[in-house]
């Protein structure tokens, strides 16, 4: 059921006439959107949701209420029929055919697809996403019409794709009358080669739907959004007002297509808006195979209870097609993304540590899977069955235990290993490299400390901060003081180690001036404990900053140092592209995690340079054009974060899974020796790897698709452990239940890395077609395999893939994917690296980007602002907007923000008072003050790195940066919008299908 | 001939020169009949109290190519103001300075008593002395204390205004800052990469990046004290932290595991040092000093591995070839001391372990540079505290006896040429009219770099005469020689000494009598022997000795009276009397007789034997005994097996090592414990006696002889034994029938047997 179908129609699809009436409709809600919503909500209910799915749609709607996956689907279905009696115009009409009769869908689907460009000229003005919509987009509103309609009515199929119709249901008012009038005559045939040819009268469906919605929300908007909640619908609400006319204008005939409105297709916003309505706060249980989990950007308990904790795991499907053959057929990526160290909140249970002795874990003998939740004990308990090979194993002795009468051991929950997802093991010496227990791990700080450095302050500052830092080593929590050894180096054209042995009265300083060949100089005191040496570490600190002040002193024969620092890096760290590969894989295999802070003032070839934090687990970090005013405090965050954050040392992960199927591929900060051993020199709680997978033979769904991700690794006490995440997957040879289970987060999160890891050895153009393709290849299959039978031209996207396009696009734009002269290389290679070891709430986050009106804050309440699109449609002159994506946070400030709040937020009594030139919002009183910060906050919180705060006025020259991350917008370089990139994919599974 | 033993000592005490011949055969021809060819031992800068040195600068002959020195030897014109060189005729002017020279109003240089003259020059900066310690820290702990205690009472004796550096080495090499505050810094090398002296200077921050100002004006050293002050700084503002610096110095803190030897950098640390003095103080005078307790195990120079089941190489494995380090090793230490000789700068080398350290290989660093080469167990031995100690000794004028670059230059009359010299010198190449194709020691050249020298430091200089037998020298001819001694004088003055000899010319087949009387054989034998020694570094120990036999042999036909084939009609006259005496002891010495002896061991004394003066280096040939008893005061008395009585107290000094030897009833009595009987407190004396003058001896030497105190029967009587001449051995020692005595264990032949194989052969007409 849950298969939340979601029909948009073509933009233009809407005849003409359905414009005509709609408008008011439209003007209602956006809707168009909203209904689109609809099939993504979860929220059953909004108003509408419950309304009209009960009304009209008894089998999908109401369900969808009790089950989360279901409901979105459920609810589309639900809307389609009410859409259909709502919309007044051809639409109306066909609409309203369409629940009556559904065959007649059928027969407008041919006509449609002709008629489908007429529509699409209409359309075009608005963009229109019914949930069920209008499937295809036949072309003649008509079809479309009942087509969704049938899709909808009926129930059985489950799998009702929403409709996106590029048309324009959305489209307030006057659009519609001008795309009326305008595209039936004419567009249609423009439109189709447009490719999104939308299917017009779905649109009228769906707008119909809205209107009932709408009509009940009409008063507000929002509510209906709110009801559609569970639908897109809600984010488009907040414009409805203003907005339909604007959009509509934009609509207008002249280019009608291009004007999709942006409310009417399926909106980021609304889809995590409604998991959040759903989910959030909820307790996830993790008890069951195959399930679903909230969404990233959804906050609930989460409770082990046999499978792994999305924190950890998080897979693209939760069901795996059977046979490779499905799986090439729909090119759904198989892929989870493993972040083996994800930090738990603290109201979750920290992971048990299972502690055999010197026995050591249990393992199968065949496989080496580790005693697990998907071992099956058998013969009264003294074998059991691997879930992954299948081998049957003796128990050993001391793990013997009687079964209970359905099988169960009898331990089974006082055991972690039989009864959680994810628990521990403590590691035998077996384990351990050469078979002798680790040195507690170290952590190394090498400190540029070149000319400019030391002159802008970076060297002081670092010092000073190193202090604090230091103070608060990562450390095991029954433990007194940090196990973590420091050791210093400081370099410029030549490297200085440091003894700073607590014995020694003053600290000595070794000079390495042989950078081409680089050696550690010192044994004995180089690596110390903090607590004992701090004395002389203090002086130390105390003293880097002078000890090279003089360097200053011939600037100009100094001149090149900056450059000799550089090339001390470079000579130390990358001359050639193997010689610092083969560097990075002798860090791995010593162990040796590098994190990198670079204070770039030109090019430093960061490609190069970071490939040694990605393959040894490290972090890269980069502030260009380092201003110590305004930048330092970021620094410090990272500086501090990075060093207290949890992490596991010199770890080996393997993922092992059950038969016929098996991880073929790997991303993310590490570096592989064979084809199973994933190596990082270390792993902290931020770092994600993703693994795809590939079948090797059938999976059967009776016994699910099983993954188990063993890390091996040494904590920050030096103690070497096992970490183990098991999750359990569904198959089916159902494509419809493979759709169902997808997430479009984990999806991005796989298509970004893989993208990304083939920048290096494909043309741009190509990677970008690729992904296109796929995208359009999975649409399309879904439309041919899984949706009811529509008008070609209707876009139909899978509930779960609701927004697969938009952030397929933002991906499209990023700049590593885009090759600009306007963006430095360094830059893009920067972001290239942080992307390859994100989990999915980055990736989700870097891609679309947070965007919270801050002028509409509710000073009183502690939860964050609704957000908006990130379209600039949805900034007001009269507003204040806080965008943030994970590196970067911008408050943009409309000419004519209120002055209270400017005053509240600066201190400063007007606009023109306030001086952008800062990365900190003063400290006031006042309630907005507070309240913004805390937002700031809150969003920094849960972010690897430090968002660096940018005041962006509005129409001053900054707000070009700002404007790049208004994603859903044309890209400043290049990229094009979200409905111009709905239109061509649908283009291109138009013409798949064909 | 006691006139000519007169005229030899004196000669000796002014000029510091010995010659072989002091009445030269005046034609090639009878000079290469003489066998002992014309040569001197000339210690250049032997201490003369009486001869303060003056205050101005040398005259010199106009002609270029001769620039001899003004000296007694010259005619002067007083009233013409002219003097004529008696080297090469040339005729010079006086400086206007000499404006009023006469008869009466001679400058010192021309008085006959100024026949070695010293100058010191006041032009151009002096710069200070530099001492640059580079020390091994793979020690032992004990060992290494007692080094830098050693070091730290260094730092007190050096002048105050002396640079000082340090550079210690492991497995790491680390060139030690010596001017900061607050944290000890140091410059940290591999001790695996052999650097360029370039590389080592960029490393060090030596090297001013080029600015074309700086092109213009090629570098200069005092141009940038800054620079090179960071490693090498004056004893008095830093003495206070390189003592805390060397206080916590530690031993190598690298794991040495079992059966491996530790990672020492040796090769790479001395050539740092070089690299460093290269390029901050060119040509002035520093002493490296490397403290070293072992072999260099890694990098260039490296003598032996760290397996320490693989033995280092002994004079077997040499003759095998089966030295598989030592080619590549020596090639690497022989550029150092090449590079270093020619900054000027010198290298000690204080090895101090019981196993060999690679002196072999690294001897020509010392060799070369006239540095100092000491031996020892341990640092923590008084041998090498009070060696050590020893080397900052003080002269009469408070100043230190070494000093610095010094270069040698010799100017001959026509009649003579020069051969080479050997010595710790350097050859500077200077080819001239005066410089022989044939080539004794190191030739080629009339001047020689003698990087380090003291006031015993003595080079064996080798002449040919070049006059023709059809060209006659007028009776009462004389040939004359000058040595000028350019060096830096310890209290950082550039000085000049000027000695300039003459000997009369004789026919050798009229007058050899004259020449034989005139024949110095202590002069001859030591010189002779270091030719002896230098060929034995190159060519195999046979056939050194059959090349010093054959000599021998071909002296003793050439001076002896004999009849033909008749042995016993064998005579030598008083000149020649002992000189085969010398050869036989000679022959048995450490410096021609490698078994028993490690490669270092040799080379050790080798290295001492080519710089000591002719008394030590007599003393090496044929060490000295004296014989302590009751029947009268200490006497000297032979070397030889039948001295070793046993109511005698023996004191041997062979320079390395002081022996006292009690004899067997001796032993007995001190046992017994009568020393301590009020009543034969004589025999208390008799004890003390040789003790104090050992003691007195240990006082004046340098290096430091080990010192042994044994008796009849005990283990280290061997030194003893070895050295004696075994005219009792165990095969003849019945058929002689001695009772007194004590017969040697050995199948060398005694002095007798060898005499009388010489006898025979220099009677015999086949040869």
């Amino acid at each position: 059921m849950s298969q939340q179908g979601y029909v948009a129609t073509p933009p233009y699809s809407q005849p003409q006439p359905g414009i005509g009436l709609s408008p008011p409709h439209y003007g209602h809600y956006g809707d168009p959107s909203h209904t689109a919503s609809p099939t993504g909500m979860m929220k059953p209910a909004g108003p509408l949701g419950p309304t009209a799915t009960g009304a009209i749609l008894p089998p999908g709607p109401p369900p969808p209420g009790p089950h989360q996956f279901g409901q979105n689907g459920a609810h589309a279905t639900g809307h389609p029929p009410q859409r259909f009696s709502g919309p007044p115009p051809v639409n109306n009409v066909a609409s309203s055919y369409a629940p009556y009769q559904p065959s007649a869908q059928s027969s407008y689907p041919t006509p449609m697809s002709t008629s489908s460009v007429t529509q699409l000229g209409s359309q075009l003005s608005a963009m229109q996403i019914n949930s069920y919509g209008s499937g295809m987009a036949p072309p003649s509103q008509g079809p479309p019409g009942p087509q969704s309609a049938t899709s909808f009515q009926t129930p059985p199929r489950p799998p009702q794709p929403s409709i996106l119709q590029p048309g324009s249901q959305v489209l307030p008012p006057p659009p519609t009358k001008l795309n009326g009038p305008g595209a039936s005559p004419l567009p249609p045939p423009m439109y189709r080669p447009d490719g999104l040819a939308g299917p017009p009268p779905p649109n009228a469906q769906y707008q119909l739907p809205p209107l009932p919605g709408q009509t009940l929300g009409a008063g507000y908007p929002p509510q209906q959004e709110a009801n559609s909640g569970p639908q897109m619908a809600g984010t488009q609400l907040s414009y409805p007002g203003g907005f339909p006319g604007g959009p509509a204008q934009m609509a207008g005939p002249p280019q009608p297509q291009k004007k999709l409105d942006l409310d009417s297709i399926p909106s980021p916003i609304q889809v995590i808006e409604n998991d959040r309505a759903s989910r959030g706060g909820q307790v996830y249980a993790t008890n069951t195979r195959g399930q679903i989990p909230p969404l990233v950007t959804t906050d609930c308990i989460i409770q082990d209870q046999g499978n792994a904790s999305p924190r950890f795991i998080r897979c693209t499907t939760y069901c795996f097609p059977c046979t490779s053959d499905m799986a090439k057929q729909a090119q759904i990526p198989l892929a989870a993304v493993i972040k083996p160290f994800a930090t738990i909140p603290s109201n979750e249970t920290p992971l048990y540590l299972v502690n055999h002795g010197e026995s050591g874990p249990v393992r199968c003998n065949r496989c080496k899977a580790y005693m697990c939740p998907f071992m099956q004990f058998i013969e009264g308990g003294r074998r059991y069955q691997c879930g992954f090979c299948n081998c049957v194993n003796d128990v050993p002795p001391f793990y013997f235990q009687h079964l209970d009468h359905i099988g169960r051991r009898l331990d089974h929950y006082e055991k972690p290993e039989l009864s959680l997802g994810s628990y521990e093991y403590v590691a035998t010496l077996d384990y351990c490299r050469k078979n002798k227990p680790p040195n507690p791990p170290a952590f190394i700080f090498m400190i540029d400390v070149s000319y400019s450095n030391i002159k802008n302050g970076l060297v002081k500052l670092i010092c000073e901060e190193l202090k604090t830092v230091l103070e608060k080593l990562p450390k095991e929590e029954q433990e007194e003081m940090s196990a973590i050894r420091v050791g210093f180096i400081t370099y410029n054209k030549v490297l200085h180690f440091f003894n700073v042995k607590s014995n020694l009265a003053q600290p000595q300083m070794m000079v390495v001036t042989d950078v081409g060949e680089v050696f550690v100089p010192l044994l004995d005191g180089f690596l110390v404990n903090y607590q004992e040496s701090q004395s002389v570490i203090h002086n130390l600190l105390d003293q880097i900053p002078d000890m090279f002040a003089d360097s200053n002193e011939n600037e100009t024969v100094f001149a090149p140092v900056i450059q000799a620092g550089m090339e001390a890096l470079k000579i130390l760290f990358q001359p050639q592209t193997n010689v610092y590969d083969s560097l990075a894989k002798d860090c791995v295999a010593h162990g040796c995690s590098v994190t990198l802070f670079l204070f770039p003032s030109q090019y430093v070839d960061v490609a190069s340079l970071g490939l040694v934090p990605q393959l040894t687990g490290g972090t890269l970090y980069k502030y260009s054009n380092f201003q110590m005013h305004l930048d330092s405090q970021q620094f410090l965050n990272d500086l501090r974060n990075d060093i207290e954050k949890k992490i596991g040392f010199d770890a080996i992960m393997r993922v092992r899974t059950s038969t016929g199927f098996r991880a073929t591929d790997f991303f993310g900060g590490i570096l592989m020796n064979n084809t199973t051993d994933v190596e990082m020199a270390a792993i902290d709680c931020d770092k994600a790897v993703t693994v795809e997978f590939k079948h090797d033979d059938k999976l059967s769904e009776d016994s699910g698709a099983l993954i188990q991700c063993a890390v091996l690794y040494t904590t920050i006490s030096g103690q070497r452990r096992l970490r183990i995440h098991n999750l359990g997957l569904n198959c089916s040879s159902q494509l419809a239940d493979l759709y169902k289970s997808c997430e479009t987060d984990a999806l991005i999160n796989f298509f970004a890395k893989s993208a990304f890891k083939a920048v290096l050895h494909q043309p741009l153009k190509v990677i970008r077609e690729i992904l296109v393709n796929q995208t359009a290849h999975m649409l399309a299959c879904y439309r041919k395999n899984c949706a009811s039978p529509s008008a070609a031209s209707q876009l139909i996207l899978p509930d779960s893939m609701k927004v697969l396009p938009v952030y397929m696009n933002c991906l499209l734009k990023n700049c590593v994917l885009l090759s600009r002269p306007e963006i430095s290389t360094d830059e893009r290679a920067f972001q290239r690296q942080l992307v390859m070891t994100m989990g999915v709430a980055d990736s989700q986050l870097f891609f679309y980007p947070q965007l919270l009106p801050i002028h509409t804050l509710d000073v009183k309440s502690t939860t964050l602002p609704a957000a908006v699109r990130c379209s600039e449609s949805r900034l007001s002159e009269g507003g204040i907007f806080l965008l943030a994506n994970g590196l970067h946070m911008f408050l943009w400030l409309g000419v004519s923000s209120p002055p209270e709040l400017i005053q509240g937020i600066f201190n400063v009594p007007s606009f023109a008072h306030i001086n952008t030139d800062t990365t900190l919002l003063p400290e006031v009183g006042n309630p907005y003050s507070q309240q913004l910060r805390m937002i700031m906050g809150i969003i920094q919180q849960k972010r690897p790195y430090s968002m660096k705060l940018t005041l962006v006025k509005q129409r001053e020259q900054p707000e070009m940066v700002f404007r790049q991350f208004l994603v859903e917008d044309k890209g400043l370089y290049g990229g094009s919008s979200y409905v111009d990139f709905l239109c061509c994919v649908h283009k291109e599974i138009c013409q798949l299908l064909n | 001939m006691a006139t000519y033993l007169e005229f030899i000592q004196q000669n000796e005490e002014r000029d510091g020169v010995r010659f072989s011949w002091n009445v030269w055969p005046s034609s090639r021809l009878e000079a290469t009949r003489m066998v002992v060819p014309l040569a001197c031992l000339l210690t250049p800068l032997k201490e003369r109290p009486d001869l303060p040195p003056v205050q101005y600068e040398p005259v010199l002959c106009s002609r270029p190519t001769c620039k001899a020195v003004l000296n007694p030897l010259c005619q002067v014109d007083y009233r013409a103001k002219l003097w004529a060189c008696n080297f090469c005729f040339q005729r010079n002017q006086f400086p206007p300075a000499y404006g009023g020279i006469s008869e009466v109003n001679q400058p010192a240089e021309l008085m006959p008593q100024f026949s070695t003259i010293e100058y010191m020059i006041q032009r151009g900066a002096q710069s200070p002395l530099i001492f640059l310690y580079v020390v091994d820290t793979c020690l032992e702990e004990d060992d290494l204390q007692a080094l830098k205690e050693s070091l730290q009472m260094s730092l007190s004796l050096l002048p105050p205004d002396a640079l000082v550096g340090l550079i210690t080495f492991g497995r790491m090499v680390q060139v030690h800052e010596l001017s900061c505050e607050g944290i000890s810094k140091s410059y940290v090398f591999r001790g695996t990469k052999d650097l360029t002296a370039k590389q080592i200077q960029d490393m060090l921050g030596l090297t001013k990046p080029a600015t074309p100002m700086q092109q213009a004006r090629p570098a200069q050293p005092q141009e940038h004290p800054s620079v090179s002050s960071r490693f090498l700084q004056p004893v008095h503002k830093i003495d206070m932290n390189l003592t805390d610096l060397l206080g916590e110095l530690q031993r190598d803190p690298w794991p040495v595991t079992q059966g491996k030897r530790p990672l020492r950098s040796t090769g790479v640390a001395l050539s740092i040092a070089v690299g460093l003095l290269e390029g901050t103080f060119p040509n002035t005078g520093a002493r490296i000093m490397l403290f070293t307790g072992g072999p260099p195990t890694q990098g260039p120079g490296m003598v032996v591995g760290d397996e320490l089941k693989i033995p280092i190489r002994s004079w077997h494995d040499i003759e095998k070839d089966n030295a598989r380090f030592m080619k590549k090793a020596t090639k690497h230490y022989e550029m150092l001391a090449n590079r270093t000789a020619a900054n000027g700068h010198c290298i000690d080398i204080y090895a101090c372990a019981l196993d060999q350290t690679g002196l072999l290989e690294m001897k020509c660093c010392a060799n070369l540079t006239g540095g100092y080469m000491v031996m020892g167990d341990s640092f923590n031995t008084s041998l090498f505290k009070q060696t050590f100690q020893r080397i900052f000794t003080k002269d009469f004028n408070g100043d230190f006896r070494m000093a610095f670059g010094a270069t040698l230059d010799v100017k001959t009359s026509r009649e003579l040429k020069i051969a080479g010299a050997i010595g710790p010198c350097v050859s500077l190449n200077v080819k001239g009219p005066c410089v022989s194709e044939n080539e004794l020691g190191v030739g080629g050249t009339s001047q020689w770099k003698i990087c380090g020298l003291d006031p015993t430091s003595t080079l064996g200089i080798y002449f040919e005469v070049v006059n023709q037998h059809n060209a006659p020298i007028p009776q009462g001819g004389r040939g004359a020689i000058q040595f000028v001694t350019r060096y830096q004088h310890s209290s950082t003055q550039r000085r000049i000494r000027v000695t300039t000899i003459a000997r009369n010319w004789a026919d050798a087949q009229t007058q050899l009598r004259h020449i034989e009387a005139a024949f110095d054989q202590e002069a001859a034998a030591v010189l002779m022997a270091r030719l002896g020694v230098f060929r034995a570094e190159s060519e195999e120990g046979p056939d050194v000795l059959r090349w010093l036999d054959r000599q021998l042999i071909r002296l003793c036909q050439k001076f002896g009276q004999y009849n033909k084939e008749d042995p016993a009609s064998f005579r030598l006259s008083d000149s020649f009397s002992l000189y085969p005496q010398f050869m036989f002891h000679l022959r048995r010495s450490p410096f021609l007789q490698v078994f028993n002896n490690s490669p270092d061991e040799s080379s050790y004394y080798r290295h001492h034997f080519a710089r000591q003066d002719l008394t030590q280096s007599l003393i090496m040939i044929q060490p000295i005994l004296y014989s302590y008893s009751f029947h009268g005061p200490p006497e000297p008395v032979l070397l030889d097996s039948s001295s070793i009585l046993a109511d005698r107290i023996l004191l041997m000094d062979t320079f390395f090592q002081i022996v006292i030897y009690l004899g067997e009833t001796i032993a007995q009595w001190r046992k017994a414990g009568y020393q301590d009987m009020p009543e034969y407190e004589n025999f208390k004396h008799l004890l003390q006696a040789p003790l104090d003058d050992a003691q007195e001896i240990l006082q004046a030497r340098f290096p430091m002889p080990r010192y042994i105190n044994t008796e009849h029967g005990g283990s280290q009587a061997r030194f003893l034994l070895s050295k004696v001449n075994p005219s009792q051995t165990h095969n003849n020692h019945y058929a002689w029938g001695q009772e007194t005595g004590a017969p040697i264990l050995t199948d060398d032949v005694s002095l007798q047997v060898f005499m009388d194989h010489l006898k025979k052969l220099a009677v015999s007409s086949a040869c």
